[in-house]
């Protein structure tokens, strides 16, 4: 056989993919390549998730209104009709339904992320994937929540007369930040709970604490204006005040607290990352 | 086609002991997360480690089918585990050409509120199947599971040998080039096991590369041409099936043997050594199953004579089972070496390793001795049923036949069926 022909022979075939199984790989970056080629593997964790937490519920993807909108209720009336903090011209439902959207996606998905690894313990010392697919499965189920609960929102808005501005044009921008917030809080909890596995009792905690440092019951116009910078290192406070600004047109744009949060939220993931890619290796022992 | 798809260079694994119920309390969490996450692997002191594997080396070629045997916690399944990347090794390497799948429990991502259906589909793309694959088998592992009327039902409604059924037809249906299963096959009923056990052989015949854990020896005698022993996360030998396995079995009787193994010269009998004569096995210690008149010659120092000697004999299987026994009475013995020999018309054991126990009891009541060293070994390939644990421990040949009783038939008709 010619040398010509024997290549040519090869390169009809498929080419075989050789894995190399080493000591620690050394990188820093999540394999998003491999990520991609398991897409079909993340999709059906999605599904699952969302399958499995409406199915065994009697009133399903209803809880997804209730919940939000139940806190609406209260929220309004204790801190609204009762402790007259200012909405701004806002009617209180869209105030507060307008932050909690983002932050009950938020919340859930933090507590969803941080037990996934200690939830997939079988799966993840019997099978290989990429594990990164868990705590992205996490995030991304959470969003068929969000949509369930945004439908109650537009009612609302329909119900008051709110009309959105061309700012709503930005929403998606807020969405996507709120994600990769959520993403980026989910990577660094789920890698810290696979080995220090008291890291679930905590979240509950901060979430709470949380709530409280962003502006889901007050508007962040309460902060000092000088303060508002050092404000928007929380991710949630631009995200809260992109949603009210975005959809109910509240307030200002969120010009220096977004981009500081912005800039938090890439830190955020990108360490989130590497610290999920560096133990990556070590959960299947330890979980 | 002898291209090399698996190469293991110097693998080993290891563990800090006890880091699996290591426990952190609350005020270490952040002080803790925070320096491991700054200072890399940390240079902690008085830890203790323990290496679960290392130093194993070996090629696999492509469409060879390997059996990986040893003691449990001997390092098969964290080898398994390593060169399916579930966790990683702490030095060497490994190199894998070809898409792998791994079999290492039955059922994985099974999850009780999904109905059969939905299940089928979550299992198989966990184990790397395109949902496209699932789609066009869907039928063929329904089949295959016996589930069709129950697919749509929640798992949690299946009997575990449903469920079981279903999990080992999916992974069943999975067709990478390069397969590792851990002893996934004692599942289900007899009838599935047996079905398991066939789509195992097909596999295998497949040109498929497959590693295979068991502790059927009889299971991996049928299913695999090469044997690798894992022996205290060490590669102990590894070479054709038979002799390999041969080797491990007599290990692991010699292990759990508590008898004197030892010669005593001081007493009055001691014994030396044995060997079966006019052999056709492949050592001194070997027989093959089921060819006729064996002999065994074991050497004996008298030191006093014996007037009314008794001997006997005592086989064992490796599981510790009696066989049988045989005791002779009357037996008269010089000073001197003598050459006791034994006799069958034939050993129709089944392959394996089994414990011979050989006795003189002398004129004084003292009983001497000796557990047959090595071991006797019995080569061949077994006939009995497909399962170890319906097999028993003869090894005899029966052939099945069928008559059909006809009233409207004038003549017999002989069907013939295979009983294997």
């Amino acid at each position: 056989m010619s040398g010509e022909a024997a290549i040519s022979e090869s390169a009809a075939l498929a080419p075989l993919p050789l894995i190399r199984i080493a000591p620690q790989s050394g990188r820093w970056t999540p394999p998003l390549g491999e990520l991609w080629s398991y897409r079909e593997l993340l999709y059906f964790f999605v599904w699952r998730d969302i399958k499995i937490r409406y199915k065994q519920t009697v009133i399903g993807a209803a809880w997804a209104i209730l919940q939000p909108f139940l806190t609406m209720l209260v929220f309004s009336l204790f801190f609204g009709k009762l402790a007259h903090i200012p909405s701004e011209g806002l009617p209180y439902p869209i105030f507060y339904y307008c932050a909690l959207l983002p932050w009950m996606y938020f919340a859930t998905s933090l507590q969803n992320a941080t037990n996934t690894m200690v939830e997939n313990q079988r799966l993840i010392t019997k099978v290989y994937f990429p594990r990164l697919a868990l705590p992205l499965s996490s995030i991304l189920s959470g969003l068929v929540d969000f949509g369930v609960s945004f439908l109650m929102f537009i009612a609302m808005m329909i119900y008051f007369g709110t009309r959105p501005s061309a700012a709503i044009l930005w929403f998606p921008a807020f969405l996507l930040l709120a994600l990769l917030t959520a993403l980026g809080m989910g990577l660094w909890l789920s890698a810290l709970n696979a080995v220090y596995r008291d890291v679930r009792y905590v979240v509950p905690f901060m979430v709470q604490f949380w709530m409280f440092a962003s502006p889901v019951v007050y508007p962040s116009s309460l902060v000092p204006e000088k303060w508002r910078g050092l404000y928007g290192l929380n991710p949630m406070a631009g995200v809260i005040e992109g949603f009210r600004w975005s959809l109910a047109g509240h307030g200002d744009p969120p010009r220096r607290m977004l981009l500081v949060s912005t800039g938090v939220v890439i830190l955020l993931v990108l360490t989130g990352a590497a610290y999920f890619q560096k133990m990556e290796s070590k959960i299947a022992d330890v979980v | 086609m002898s291209e090399t798809v698996i190469r293991v260079e110097g693998l080993g694994k290891r563990y800090r002991v006890g880091e699996r119920a290591r426990y952190f309390a609350l005020r270490d969490i952040l002080t803790r997360a925070f320096t491991a996450t700054f200072r890399g692997n940390g240079r902690r002191q008085s830890v203790d480690y323990l290496w679960a594997m290392r130093g194993v080396s070996f090629d696999v070629l492509r469409g060879e089918v390997v059996g990986l045997i040893g003691r449990n916690g001997a390092g098969k399944t964290t080898l398994l585990k390593i060169l399916s990347r579930i966790t990683r090794p702490t030095e060497g390497f490994a190199e894998i050409q070809g898409r792998v799948g791994s079999l290492l429990e039955v059922g994985t991502g099974f999850h009780p509120e999904l109905t059969g259906r939905e299940n089928l589909y979550l299992s198989g793309a966990i184990l790397g199947m395109r949902k496209s694959e699932i789609a066009r088998k869907f039928d063929e592992i329904v089949w295959f599971a016996g589930v069709e009327r129950f697919i749509d039902t929640p798992l949690k409604h299946f009997s575990t040998g449903m469920q079981m059924r279903l999990a080992f037809a999916v992974a069943a249906h999975l067709e990478p080039e390069i397969l590792f299963v851990d002893e996934v096959l004692a599942v289900g009923d007899l009838e599935f096991q047996k079905k398991c056990l066939g789509k195992m052989q097909d596999v295998s015949k497949s040109g498929r590369t497959i590693i295979f854990v068991s502790h059927q020896m009889n299971q991996i005698r049928r299913l695999c041409e090469r044997v690798i022993w894992i022996d205290s996360g060490q590669v102990r030998l590894d070479g054709f099936a038979e002799p390999a396995i041969a080797a491990y079995e007599q290990a692991s009787l010699l292990a759990s043997h508590q008898g004197p193994t030892e010669l005593r010269s001081h007493e009055s009998v001691s014994f030396s050594s044995w060997e079966v004569l006019r052999r056709r096995g492949s050592g001194s210690n070997v027989v093959a199953t089921g060819t006729g008149v064996i002999s065994m010659a074991i050497r004996v120092l008298i030191r006093e004579a014996i007037e009314h000697g008794r001997v006997a004999v005592v086989v064992y299987d490796s599981r510790g089972f009696l066989i049988s026994g045989w005791s002779f009475d009357n037996l008269q013995l010089v000073p001197g070496e003598h050459d006791v020999q034994l006799s069958f018309p034939d050993l129709p054991l089944r392959p394996g390793a089994y414990s011979v126990y050989f006795s003189i009891h002398d004129d004084n009541e003292r009983n001497h001795n000796w557990t047959l060293v090595p071991a006797l070994i019995i080569e061949g390939t077994p006939v009995t049923h497909f399962m170890d644990e319906w097999a028993g421990v003869l090894n005899i040949p029966c052939s099945l036949a069928c008559k059909q009783i006809e009233f409207s038939a004038p003549d017999d008709k002989w069907r013939d069926a295979r009983c294997e």
